[in-house]
């Protein structure tokens, strides 16, 4: 899933702070989730910035909306009886969300109240770590399901680098060695062989480094 | 010879290497680089210029490189992935090689984590591996990385980093074998003080005959106070210290810690001239490039052979 977290409440303040009423608008995937920008988490920022325009004599209208998904136009769609009244909109989704809905309502400014982080998993309750950068050709079939781009500091394809402590990436004890969880994973599947095979420079075409991506499925596509 | 590298044809002489290390100055003076380089005049056979090391912006390593160069000395250019590209990477390849600079070190640079500029992106298009064989095929394929020709191509003599005492433990000969199959030319280990877990990793490297086709040159950092001993024990991630060291160097006075650490040095050089496969040293003063010369000499490594 895409995980976020919430911004700081001052910096969210201070993007409506002109504002007196807004739209603010959670999404029922990811963030939901990773426990960001759901319904609860909507309900919560509501009453935080009710809360902090009380303080300063101040009244703010807050409409709570949480759509299904907010990166489909079909959804964005519901908010069309909602955003007249709407001086701005506030997103709780992710940065897909928020442009989606500066897409379609093109004179309404939009601000984000999470940032997103990455492409992750769950790893315990209330943990959520990066698994994948997206680069557009996998090559966890190389390296055991472990990601050495998301998951090694230096994103080396041929490691581990000789700052691997026990297990741990040098720059932080919190942080796996993501070679040396390719290593073990590789020794479990007898594919120790494997490791001696270099992987060659990456093409970073199909990742972030060749331009904005885009999939056209022709047989989808109308 | 696929080079003019001296530190090739002490190789190919059959006699022990001796490199030593320079690191630029903070700052755009050329004399701090000139006094540094000129300490080690004689003494050595290839003074590494580092880039940017522990991610803090320094002169560049090219520029520190060809004043060293025009000096009459014999620079070797390190280069780390984490701030170029393989277009910048090249370019500085080429550029290296026009003014006379034929050895070089291609290393992935600390994280950026650890600098000055820990805000900055890393780059990383490629890790050592890859840049080796990039450089192997610049010189032996007369070809860029992308595949088109090279007018003049740079003929380097290819260096990169070993860490042995790096975990897994289990897989630093496996990495080494890597670099050797990538191309590498020579190998400058990381500081050594953990001498059986160097012999150990030096016997698996025998086994598989990598020392035939790679040089390896072990790494030596003399101590100069046990607080050094300490921080590089505990702080510097990679680095083996074993207690003893540490102890050694606790206890003698304060005034007398400095000549220890020398004396650990030499004692380690003298050592290792006896370990299978060690066919150099690569010694880093930090900071204490004036002592270079003193241990040189002790460790019986004079005259340097004039290829």
């Amino acid at each position: 899933m895409i995980t976020a977290e919430r911004k700081p409440m001052e910096e969210i303040l201070e993007h409506i702070n002109p504002y007196n009423r807004i739209l603010l608008v959670g999404c029922n995937e990811c963030v939901t989730v990773c426990a960001a920008g759901g319904r609860k988490e909507v309900g919560l920022l509501s009453a935080a910035l009710q809360m902090a325009y009380m303080k300063e004599g101040r009244t703010l209208e807050v409409k709570e909306i949480t759509l299904e998904r907010q990166c489909d136009p079909e959804y964005i769609e519901e908010l069309v009886t909602q955003i007249d009244r709407a001086e701005a909109v506030l997103s709780m989704a992710c940065g897909c969300g928020v442009q989606e809905i500066a897409k379609r309502y093109t004179t309404k400014p939009v601000f984000p109240a999470v940032n997103t982080k990455s492409m992750g998993a769950s790893e315990r309750q209330g943990v959520w770590a990066e698994r994948c950068r997206g680069c557009g050709d996998c090559l966890l079939g190389l390296t055991g399901g472990i990601c050495p781009i998301a998951r090694c500091s230096k994103r080396i394809m041929n490691g581990p680098c000789g700052g691997s402590t026990k297990g741990k990436c040098e720059i932080s004890p919190d942080v796996d060695c993501a070679w040396n969880l390719i290593w073990e994973r590789l020794k479990e599947l007898g594919l120790e062989k494997k490791y001696e095979e270099i992987t060659e420079a990456k093409d970073w075409r199909p990742s972030w480094h060749g331009g904005p991506r885009k999939i056209i499925r022709e047989d989808m596509a109308e | 010879m696929k080079t003019e590298s001296v530190v090739e044809k002490v190789l190919k002489s059959g006699q022990l290497v001796v490199t030593s290390e320079c690191g630029p100055p903070r700052g755009a003076n050329p004399d701090k680089v000139r006094e540094k380089a000129e300490m080690l005049r004689g003494y050595v056979d290839g003074i590494n210029v580092t880039d940017n090391q522990t991610a803090m912006v320094r002169m560049s390593s090219l520029s520190a490189c060809i004043i060293i160069k025009q000096m009459g000395l014999d620079p070797i250019l390190q280069m780390v992935s984490r701030d170029r590209n393989r277009l910048a990477m090249q370019s500085d390849i080429l550029g290296a090689y026009s003014h006379g600079i034929n050895t070089m070190l291609c290393l992935s640079g600390d994280h950026i984590h650890f600098g000055d500029h820990p805000m900055a992106t890393n780059v990383y298009d490629l890790d050592s591996v890859q840049a080796i064989q990039m450089v192997r095929k610049m010189r032996d394929e007369g070809k860029f990385q992308g595949g088109e020709d090279i007018d003049t191509p740079p003929k380097m003599f290819i260096g990169a980093a070993a860490n042995p005492f790096a975990d897994p433990f289990e897989l630093r000969v496996a990495r080494l074998a890597k670099k050797v199959k990538a191309g590498v030319d020579f190998i400058q280990t990381q500081c050594i003080y953990n001498m059986e877990k160097f012999e150990t990793w030096m016997k698996g490297v025998c086994d598989r005959g990598l020392h035939k086709k790679v040089a390896i040159l072990a790494g030596i950092t003399p101590m100069k106070t046990v607080g050094m001993a300490k921080y590089m024990k505990n702080r510097v991630p990679g680095m083996d210290v074993p207690d003893e060291i540490v102890k050694r160097m606790g206890g003698v006075p304060k005034e007398k810690q400095a000549e220890e650490g020398i004396k650990i040095a030499v004692e380690q050089i003298e050592r290792l001239k006896e370990v299978e496969g060690v066919a150099g040293f690569h010694i880093m003063a930090i900071e204490w490039e004036q002592k270079v010369p003193e241990i040189v000499e002790r460790a019986g490594l004079l005259p340097r052979p004039q290829v």
